[in-house]
């Protein structure tokens, strides 16, 4: 047996040995046609909810760059006749938690709450109240335009963020995923721009919903059923458009920081597509795997350039980018550029090595059950697999989809998905 | 379970105790004096392996500041058996992640990995305890880290170079003075041999605990931490001299100008820690006082200074009644545009000088127990939290047997306590005032690519 072959076969050995399941997750739809993931788990007494809605700032009409982040922001300041203080005080005496935000594809909702009859009832109650009925008062809109303008333009004298705004906007400089706020379009935003976008995105037909927790099966379909049915009726939503990829090149900005942001990638993967997860396992070895990648090795621990040096990809309703960042004193700026470039350049060329690739599998079959150990991180997996409509067992099957990657799958993903050509790179403060 | 009509605070009590097994968590001394501390929960086939060891910043002497927390990184470079790096491409192999953080009070290590892989973890972790290599190659480059870390931390943000000049001004003898990743200058000025006496003087059993929560039997746990760490020696301890702080005899107060669009004024009163859980009162009604003001959306100053008023766009508070040095107190926040940090800095103060005079209500103050207790089931959730609970309190020397008493000592509070505490501690003598005063950016030369979007 070869170095090579005792290695595939201590691979499959050891793979199979950590071959995980998923939780058991039971799908429905409700009345109204929304998609429900529900996890049944009485280890605590604890219910996690998420509702998402493809409210995420990808729909933002343009010239309205800000309103799905404002419209999130005052959800929940105002429902079912009553206040903000009200709302948050009932929130607090019930100990239940509400959070979630928008991203480029959603707008969640989530709640936490104990389980107890006399607790859940009334904050599934809010919860419904205030994804079904939001006021949106005007005072709030105010208020909360104004503290949204305040952080935009503290966010813009900041190098991390003027790069990755940089960055966004060069990778996709026709497509909505590269718009974004600025002072002016948050100026123009007015009420009616929120209640417009909360009718047309926050509607009964995109919203998927996920249940995680101490909750029988009919008493989760109870709660589902009644959150859905509060919805709105809104318009189907409409498939996001594809974005071109962009001409490459490298913009660099000036600013006084002591360090330089550098970011590198180009628009690359899609949810729900075959090549995610030969990227995947890629990543981990080029610049993902924690303190083991590629990167790290030759940036941080052989030269200490950089403190943090990352890759990876994120995959969206449409092409998402891959992105590598890292930071470094700004007079060596150069030699970090040159030293991550070459990085790249040599794993697009030839891939990972076999041992390589084993490491990989054995690190992300190994610490499967790591991303699955609490209700919190169950609900966020299945959050995303209803929100993006991926297969049911995307997560049993999670294992044995990469275990069956091969270095020469993983070296034509990256050609495939990274052509050199497309790259975008944005340098800030590296003068 | 017929658990579902229990209230949280039986509920919290059953679920501490009972639910997972009799005298969970366990503990064992090794006669080396390392404490071993085990909570079983079987919820997920995973572990967290924790080693805390009893030195932090307030350790440090000057000119060597920020010792420990480079040591910290140096612990990944490698002992005579295992080579540099290869202690994480162990863990990751194993299925795991690693990392490492350090604070004023300790230094702590942590893997959370497939509970089959524990024994490897605590072979590790003991093997590093006693034989680093610190190679000065090594120490070379990863000092340079270090200060991209520092920079990437502190010096390019605002905030945080705030609050460390905040805490070189309110303390002066006490070593909580000392920013944890230590000042630049010492950072360029380090040699291998100040990381070398560190190790030395604080890397022994006798000055660590190990926590491991999960997917585990205690007795098998002890078994395999005597066989992993059993043999590591006890060692002298140097002497830690107290430092503290004199009282402070008036308002102090520093800017910080840095570039930045939002001004920021941070307020710290001096105030106690718990030292003795059952006796102590003060702090916990601190800590009720800080639920109260700023507990939720609409505790206090979210309610009263940014939605009311909208004299700011964000208002906090803050404070840890958990700590092996001494106690603050936080306010903080930053003025809606239009308004100043003088009107700021008032409107804090108003909101102290209403508790001082009217105190707190009933409501507020069963909200802020409520909040409590639904917390700390929700801990119940992470591993890690629970891990993190236990290496905490101890680390602030008190028992992570005491948890308990924490929460009903918590629960006893009253109002009149809450107002009495704001009363006693919130006082111009032992204040101190940081204003962060932002700055303009220079002016950005025309951008030289054909990307950047015009406005």
């Amino acid at each position: 047996m070869t170095a090579r072959q005792l290695l595939l076969a201590l691979c499959l050995f050891l793979c199979t040995q950590f071959a995980h399941a998923g939780p058991r997750i039971e799908r429905w739809q409700t009345t109204a046609g929304n998609r429900v993931l529900f996890v049944e788990d009485h280890s605590l007494p604890i219910i996690d909810i998420q509702v998402d809605f493809a409210a995420g700032a990808a729909r933002e009409p343009m010239g309205l760059e800000g309103v799905a982040g404002l419209t999130r922001a005052l959800i929940d300041l105002g429902a079912d006749g009553l206040d903000e203080t009200q709302i948050a005080s009932r929130f607090a005496d019930l100990g239940a938690r509400l959070s979630g935000g928008v991203d480029l594809d959603r707008a969640s909702l989530t709640l936490r709450t104990l389980s107890m009859a006399d607790k859940r009832a009334p904050a599934f109650e809010l919860f419904r109240a205030i994804i079904a009925g939001p006021t949106f008062p005007a005072a709030a809109f105010d208020r909360e335009k104004a503290r949204s303008l305040a952080a935009l333009k503290e966010a813009l004298t900041r190098p991390d963020a003027i790069a990755s705004k940089a960055f966004w906007a060069a990778m996709y400089p026709a497509h909505p995923y590269g718009r974004q706020a600025t002072p002016e379009s948050l100026t123009a935003l007015r009420r009616d721009d929120v209640l417009a976008f909360y009718a047309a995105h926050y509607g009964a037909r995109s919203a998927t919903i996920a249940i995680v927790g101490d909750l029988s099966h009919a008493e989760a379909k109870a709660v589902a059923e009644r959150l859905s049915g509060g919805l709105p009726a809104a318009a189907a939503v409409a498939e996001l458009p594809q974005p071109q990829l962009p001409a490459g090149g490298e913009q660099r900005i000036a600013h006084p920081a002591a360090q330089a942001h550098l970011l590198i990638g180009m628009p690359a993967l899609q949810r729900g597509d075959p090549d995610f997860f030969p990227l995947a396992v890629g990543n981990y070895t080029l610049g993902g795997g924690g303190f083991v990648s590629r990167l790290v090795k030759e940036v941080r621990d052989k030269r200490g350039l950089a403190y943090s040096v990352h890759s990876y990809f994120l995959p969206l309703q449409q092409l998402g980018p891959f992105q590598i960042g890292l930071q470094t004193h700004k007079g060596q700026t150069a030699e970090a550029l040159q030293v991550t470039r070459a990085v790249l350049a040599e794993f697009l060329a030839r891939g990972p090595s076999e041992a390589e690739l084993l490491a990989a599998k054995k690190n992300l079959i190994g610490s499967f059950p790591l991303r699955l150990d609490s209700n919190r991180k169950i609900l966020e997996n299945v959050a995303m697999i209803a929100f993006y409509d991926l297969p049911l067992d995307y997560l049993d099957r999670y294992s044995e989809n990469v275990e069956r990657v091969t270095a020469a799958e993983i070296q034509a993903a990256f050609a495939r998905r990274l052509p050199a050509a497309h790259l975008v790179t944005v340098v800030v403060a590296g003068d | 379970m017929p658990m579902r009509y229990v209230r949280p605070i039986a509920l919290l009590i059953a679920l501490t105790t009972t639910t997972a097994g009799w005298g969970n968590p366990h503990e064992r001394q090794l006669a080396n004096g390392l404490r071993i501390i085990v909570k079983e929960d079987r919820r997920a086939p995973t572990v967290a392996h924790m080693i805390w060891y009893r030195a932090g910043s307030m350790d440090e002497t000057n000119g060597r500041t920020g010792v420990a927390h480079v040591l910290e990184h140096m612990m990944f470079k490698g002992t005579p058996t295992v080579g540099p790096g290869e202690f994480n491409r162990r863990v990751a192999a194993a299925g795991g992640r690693d990392n490492a953080f350090t604070s004023r009070d300790y230094t702590a290590y942590f893997q959370q990995v497939p509970k089959l892989k524990l024994a490897e973890m605590m072979q590790l972790e003991a093997d590093r305890m006693r034989h680093l290599s610190l190679d000065v190659n090594e120490f070379a480059k990863e000092i340079k880290v270090v200060m991209e870390e520092r920079r990437l931390r502190t010096d390019d943000q605002p905030q945080a170079l705030l609050y460390e000049n905040l805490n070189a001004v309110a303390f002066q003898v006490h070593p909580y003075r000392v920013p944890i990743i230590g000042w630049m200058t010492d950072l360029q000025n380090m040699t291998v041999t100040d990381a070398r006496a560190w190790y030395d003087d604080w890397y022994a059993p006798n000055n660590a605990y190990v926590v491991v929560v999960g997917d585990v039997d205690h007795q098998e746990v002890f078994r395999l931490a005597e066989e992993h760490y059993g043999m590591l020696p006890t060692r002298p301890l140097p002497v830690r001299k107290p430092q503290d702080e004199p009282s402070q005899v008036g308002t102090r107060r520093l800017t910080v100008k840095a570039p930045a669009d939002l001004p920021v004024v941070m307020m710290a009163y001096k105030v106690p820690v718990i030292r003795n859980v059952e006796q102590d009162v003060d702090p916990y009604a601190l800590e009720m006082l800080a639920a109260v003001l700023a507990g939720h959306d609409a505790a206090r100053l979210n309610r009263h200074l940014v939605r009311e008023q909208r004299l700011a766009v964000s208002a906090g508070a803050s404070y840890d009644s958990t700590a092996r040095g001494p106690g603050i107190f936080h306010l903080h926040g930053a003025p809606t545009a239009g308004r100043s940090r003088v009107e700021l800095e008032a409107g804090l103060r108003s909101e102290l000088e209403r508790v001082k005079e009217q105190g707190v209500s009933a409501d507020e103050l069963a909200r802020a127990k409520a909040q409590l207790i639904a917390s700390q089931i929700y801990k119940l959730d992470s591993i890690f939290a629970q891990a993190m609970e236990i290496g905490q309190l101890e680390s602030a020397g008190i028992p992570h047997t005491m948890n308990r008493r924490l929460i009903d000592k918590l629960q006893e509070v009253s109002r009149e306590q809450v107002q009495a505490v704001t009363r006693k501690y919130f006082n111009d003598e032992a204040l101190t005032v940081a204003e962060l005063d932002p700055q303009p950016l220079p002016a950005t030369p025309r951008p030289r690519s054909p990307f950047v979007p015009r406005h």
